[in-house]
């Protein structure tokens, strides 16, 4: 019974040359631990899309055939959860949000991932431009399993992984900063892991 | 449904610890509305989703955010939006 919510949770030694690597309060996990709130949506294929919108414009839309399209690249990146465990080498699949905003006229400065379930993030947009971040669909060379947010999630390493969004389906490009799930209910808006900015106010 | 959303669903009397540190009354009977569907329950009999990074209960007929907890750093933050009204018996006191 107790193995169901501690599993996952053990830290590892660290080997040498990863000591740099970990952001100060983390521990290392070889695992991939699952943190949900709230029931797991299982949204068929055949109807998911993905869709980016801008004020004024009308929305860029792919459907999951033509998102599977679009130019992917493979990303190696470390992971850290706000939970305080932290994953290195983690391998995906995914399309650079780059990708997906090219061809859009805007000078909107803040994003928000929104996602099945109605779960959304806040992120400042030079936060997920310039090749740091992706919508992610494989992990470890297979697609990403519902858990882990698949069909599809945003991946952005360099900030907690609750920015992250699991099972994303669309960005919202922002004039205005418009705080997320957790970030309103206490976690911080930004979220830089070298900082520690776990909670409001860090 | 499928087997790990039922393993990370547990009900409301899993955020008794939690919302026992907070409220100076019992809260599992505390008869709650859901601000999305207006059904009312006890949040005992709500859903409970304890290991995200802060404790997520939701509706039990609609699967609504009603409120959640998250605890760290010496401070509590408590969201309650989603519960229109709660109704606290003088006995639970």
């Amino acid at each position: 019974m107790c193995a169901i919510f501690t599993r996952g949770f053990h830290g590892r030694r660290q080997e040498p040359g990863e000591a740099d690597r970990l952001p100060p309060g983390q521990y290392l996990v070889d695992d991939f631990p699952v943190l949900s709130a709230g029931p797991t949506p299982h949204t068929p294929l055949d109807t998911w899309d993905f869709s980016v919108e801008v004020a004024g414009e009308a929305p860029k839309r792919w459907t999951w055939e033509e998102f599977r399209t679009l130019p992917s690249e493979t990303i190696t990146r470390d992971i850290h959860c706000v939970t305080r465990w932290s994953k290195l080498d983690t391998v995906w699949e995914g399309v650079a949000v780059d990708t997906l905003l090219s061809g859009l006229s805007h000078d909107a400065p803040y994003v928000v991932a929104s996602c099945d379930g109605g779960y959304t993030t806040n992120l400042p947009l030079e936060d997920v431009t310039g090749g740091k971040a992706w919508v992610a669909y494989a992990f470890g060379g297979k697609p990403l399993e519902p858990e882990h947010g698949g069909p599809a999630r945003l991946l952005v390493p360099h900030l907690y992984f609750w920015k992250s969004a699991k099972w994303v389906r669309g960005l919202r490009l922002m004039a205005h900063d418009q705080q997320g799930f957790w970030e309103v209910r206490g976690y911080h808006n930004y979220g830089d892991p070298w900082k520690e900015q776990r909670y409001w106010g860090d | 449904v499928t087997v790990e959303f039922e393993q990370r669903r547990l009900d409301g009397n899993a955020a008794s610890g939690l919302l026992g540190a907070i409220f100076p009354f019992d809260m599992s009977m505390v008869q709650t509305r859901c601000a999305t569907c207006s059904r009312m329950e006890p949040l005992a009999a709500q859903l409970t989703y304890a290991d995200a990074p802060g404790l997520v209960m939701r509706c039990v007929h609609c699967e609504s955010v009603l409120l959640s907890v998250v605890h760290g750093d010496g401070r509590y933050w408590l969201e309650m939006r989603g519960a229109a009204c709660m109704q606290i018996a003088e006995s639970s006191a």
